[in-house]
């Protein structure tokens, strides 16, 4: 028999085609100032601020398996380290967003040796009072203005440009800049070992402890990875809002609901699965938002229905069906010729 | 003696954590579901004993027998129709669908009874006090919350170890596939479970209503006391969790006397500070 | 006056998914018979005992039981009919005690010659430690229990999966000895067996399988060691 011809693929048609749409759509996006309103440079921020955190979660519990429902710990965390920083030490606030980022690894590699410990659906309880204690604390700092909160000084928003205008172009830049290296971070270290070897377990294939991977720490290192994305987000969201208060840095329905929402109602489990999950939740939310409560029992309900009767999320209907996968992780055999496929025989 | 007071107001306190944490330790002793619901449904208790009081004007703490039947059937409804379709290797389904009822029960609330925070007036067992010695006394009202906590544990307690349904509850919590082999239907046992649990949910309400002020937000926060006196008292152990809650109510009192801001975060960092140094929990369950 | 024929299958296709796991299987047990179904790992065995009560898919296959259809039936309504498996590796309730797993076999409450006592009488030695957890107990009084539990439900048809893996040769005598006593109060069984020369020596038939499929039928007397290592093995 002779030997058959194959090469290893990363990339299938669907894929090259969403790398286009998405350059394209970057362009625009970098371009936004001159071409967006303020209110929908607003939006878009918000928009990739909810498509952020809705990536990191997907990470944490499509692919590791731990559902935390304790997220908003971070950002809240990024929040106020970005008011300390400003206030307290009086540096410039944008340089505040990566040092938040620092801040949250460092935070959450101890927090993560303590919520480990529970498993499962424990876990997700765990994280809920980790960030409970976190707004408590934040809740005990005077000089961030305790419970009640606080705003930024004029002067430090001055400082970050000089006009109105200027300030929301840099908030809407930093935002988009951090969002691109959270999408493209999350995509990449799904495709590195350790990425992988987390997918191979989530499939129930059990090769992953014999693959030299580690999977204890490559679930720390997502925990991790996830805490330092969350506190840049965090500061970002509170230097668009240039104010603060524990609740509202703290808020489980803000941070985590929706984020867990726009994650299953999307795909959870796939990288499209956010991407998908924010535009519909934009749909609702511009649709239902004036409802008030009713908003939000429509969005439980919808989330619970897509939980029960289609648990791939909408992006998991459409890819089943026509087999799509816009952003490969893994890498496939391809065989050159049809021919060849009688290799698989024998034994 | 102040802080002897302190402390005795905070052992009372736990016998009701130890009641929000009761249900929870059931379901998941029987289906290790973990209902991130159930402390919006101890809120959805407490309205509607506001409602049976409203609308009989009986004794609100009379209404808790009224209260646990609805809540039981609701349970019951619930776990047929919601929960037994999302238990299975994936823990992601139930835990998911459990926080959408959460965020759904909320708000159902917040659209019928508003953000207002209400109360149920129990007249004057609210102020009534037994004296202990040198001064001492206890609530009436909070004597009787830790006497009902105690009850009903050692009734579930009995029910467990040495009725037939607690026997099959056992058995399908052990093996549910060879609990079906005996003949047993597991989502009808589930079911039950479910019902036991909100039934105690419905007392916990009550007592929740009469206690304090109650608002549709309350929930999350009761789901964590219960939680933390789970875990503090070690999974899989009644009488555990009934020491977990009053170890939970006794660190917020304390923390409390200290500074009003430490209330709660006493308690919390109790919680942690057994995760770190006795995971398993104060008392766990002893296997075999 | 009860049909003759207890069990009836046939053309039975087990499915894990969208592995096919067992093809075309036709059996049959009469009432007061003892069959023997051997074969090596993983032949099917299993897979056939789960199917018959349910805890299997299977597709096209017709199960008649006691003259009712039993395929496409859901686990606990098939026990109730009077069929009870004992699994493979016991799983004994580990929260409870021997008794407790026994009375667990019974809540049922078909009528029938089993009961506690039955049960201690057949089994003696599961009587002194009636009180004890179930997880104490050695595998051999672990297998009691289980075929105790199986058998308080009064079932018209017991079947025992892997009766003798993992046990001492000295207890496995003492259960097959037992076994007469069982058919002859009335109920039959079918019992899976990698040890080929014990189930020989009770079945009154003899079904080997291999790859999912029946390779041969019949009774021992009428089956020679070479034709049976053939099926067992496919040389």
């Amino acid at each position: 028999m002779s030997a058959p011809s194959f090469h290893i693929a990363r990339s299938t048609p669907e894929s090259r085609f969403a790398l286009v749409i998405g350059l394209l759509a970057l362009v625009a996006l970098v371009a936004g100032p001159y071409w967006i309103d303020r209110n929908g440079m607003r939006i878009v921020g918000e928009f990739l601020i909810y498509l952020s955190l809705a990536s990191m979660w997907n990470l944490l519990a499509g692919y590791a398996g731990l559902v935390s429902v304790g997220q908003q710990a971070y950002v809240g965390l990024g929040g106020y380290f970005l008011f300390a920083w400003a206030i307290l030490f009086g540096l410039p606030p944008l340089l505040a967003i990566p040092f938040a980022g620092v801040a949250g690894a460092i935070v959450a590699l101890p927090v993560s040796l303590l919520v480990f410990r529970l498993k499962g659906a424990y876990f997700a309880i765990g994280t809920w009072v980790v960030a409970e204690v976190f707004l408590l604390l934040a809740a005990q700092i005077s000089v961030l203005g305790g419970g009640s909160g606080i705003s930024l000084p004029i002067s430090v928003v001055r400082s970050i440009a000089e006009s109105r205008d200027g300030r929301d172009m840099a908030v809407y830049w930093s935002t988009l800049g951090v969002a691109v290296a959270i999408l493209i971070g999350t995509y990449l270290l799904l495709r590195t070992r350790w990425g992988l070897a987390l997918q191979a377990i989530r499939d129930g294939e059990l090769a992953a402890e014999t693959s030299g991977v580690s999977v204890a720490t490559a679930k720390r290192l997502l925990y991790v990875v996830a805490g330092a994305g969350g506190a840049m987000i965090g500061a970002l969201i509170f230097l668009a809002k240039l104010r603060i208060s524990p609740s509202a840095a703290f808020s489980v329905n803000d941070w985590t609901a929706f984020v867990i929402f726009i994650t299953v109602i999307g795909g959870i489990g796939r990288i499209e699965g956010p991407i998908v999950g924010t535009f519909v939740y934009f749909l609702l939310r511009g649709l239902l938002a004036d409802l008030g409560p009713t908003y939000l029992i429509i969005l439980g309900a919808v989330a619970v229905g897509v939980m029960l009767f289609a648990p791939k999320g909408l992006w998991g209907l459409v890819a089943d069906r026509f087999g799509w996968q816009l952003f490969p992780v893994g890498r496939r055999l391809v065989l050159d010729t049809s021919a060849s496929a009688a290799t698989s025989k024998g034994a | 003696m102040e802080w002897a007071n302190v402390i005795l107001q905070g052992i009372l306190v736990g016998g009701l954590y130890a009641l929000f944490a009761t249900g929870l330790s059931l379901i998941f002793g029987v289906m290790r579901l973990v209902n991130i619901a159930h402390g919006d449904l101890i809120v959805l208790a407490a309205y509607v004993a506001l409602l049976c009081v409203t609308q009989t004007s009986i004794h609100p703490l009379l209404a808790i027998f009224l209260v646990a039947p609805v809540m039981a059937v609701a349970g019951y409804g619930l776990q047929r129709i919601l929960f037994n379709r999302t238990l299975g290797a994936d823990l992601l389904p139930p835990l998911l669908v459990s926080f959408g009822l959460s965020v759904i029960i909320q708000n159902v609330l917040l659209q019928i009874f508003t953000a207002d925070s209400r109360k149920l007036s129990a007249g004057a067992i609210e102020t009534a006090t037994v004296p202990i010695f040198n001064g001492l006394a206890v609530g009436v009202l909070p004597l009787l919350m830790f006497v009902a906590a105690v009850a009903i544990i050692a009734a579930l307690q009995f029910m467990f170890y040495s009725l037939p349904i607690g026997r099959a509850l056992r058995a399908t919590s052990d093996d549910p596939e060879v609990a079906r082999l005996m003949g047993y239907d597991n989502r009808h046992l589930f079911g039950v479970a479910m019902a036991l649990s909100l039934a105690v949910v419905a007392v916990a309400g009550v007592f929740l209503a009469v206690r304090a002020n109650f608002d549709p937000a309350l929930g999350p926060s009761r789901l964590i006391y219960g939680f933390e006196a789970v875990i503090i008292g070690g999974l899989g152990n009644l009488w555990g969790t009934l020491a977990g809650g009053v170890i939970l109510g006794v660190a917020q009192a304390i923390g409390a006397k200290i500074d009003p801001g430490w209330q709660l975060l006493a308690g919390h960092l109790v919680f942690l500070a057994v995760l770190a140094f006795r995971p398993e929990g104060l008392f766990p369950k002893v296997d075999g | 006056m009860p049909e003759k024929r207890l069990l009836d299958i046939r053309n039975l296709d087990a499915f894990y998914g969208a592995f096919q796991a067992l093809f075309g299987i036709s059996l049959h047990a009469e009432r007061g018979e003892t069959l023997a179904i051997i074969g090596a790992n993983s032949a099917g065995k299993s897979t056939l005992m789960k199917a018959i009560v349910g805890l299997v898919t299977t597709r096209n296959a017709e199960i008649r039981f006691a003259g009712g259809e039993l395929a496409g039936r859901p686990t606990q309504q098939i026990v109730r009919e009077g069929i009870a498996l004992v699994p493979e590796g016991r799983r004994l309730f580990r929260s409870l005690s021997v008794e407790e797993n026994l009375l667990v076999g019974g809540h049922l409450h078909r009528s029938g010659p089993w009961s506690l006592m039955a049960i201690y009488d057949l089994f003696p030695v599961l009587r002194e430690k009636r009180h004890q957890p179930s997880t104490s107990l050695s595998g051999g009084q672990q297998q009691m229990v289980a075929i105790g539990r199986a058998l308080m439900a009064n079932p018209d048809l017991v079947l025992i999966d892997e009766l003798s893996l993992g046990l001492a040769p000295i207890v496995i005598r003492d259960i097959y000895a037992a076994l007469p006593r069982v058919t002859a109060a009335g109920t039959s069984a079918i019992i899976v067996e990698q040890d080929t020369s014990q189930a020989l020596a009770v079945a009154n038939r003899v079904y080997c399988l291999r790859g999912g499929r029946i390779t041969l039928e019949g009774t021992p007397a009428s089956l020679t060691r070479d034709a049976i290592s053939a099926a067992y093995f496919g040389v």
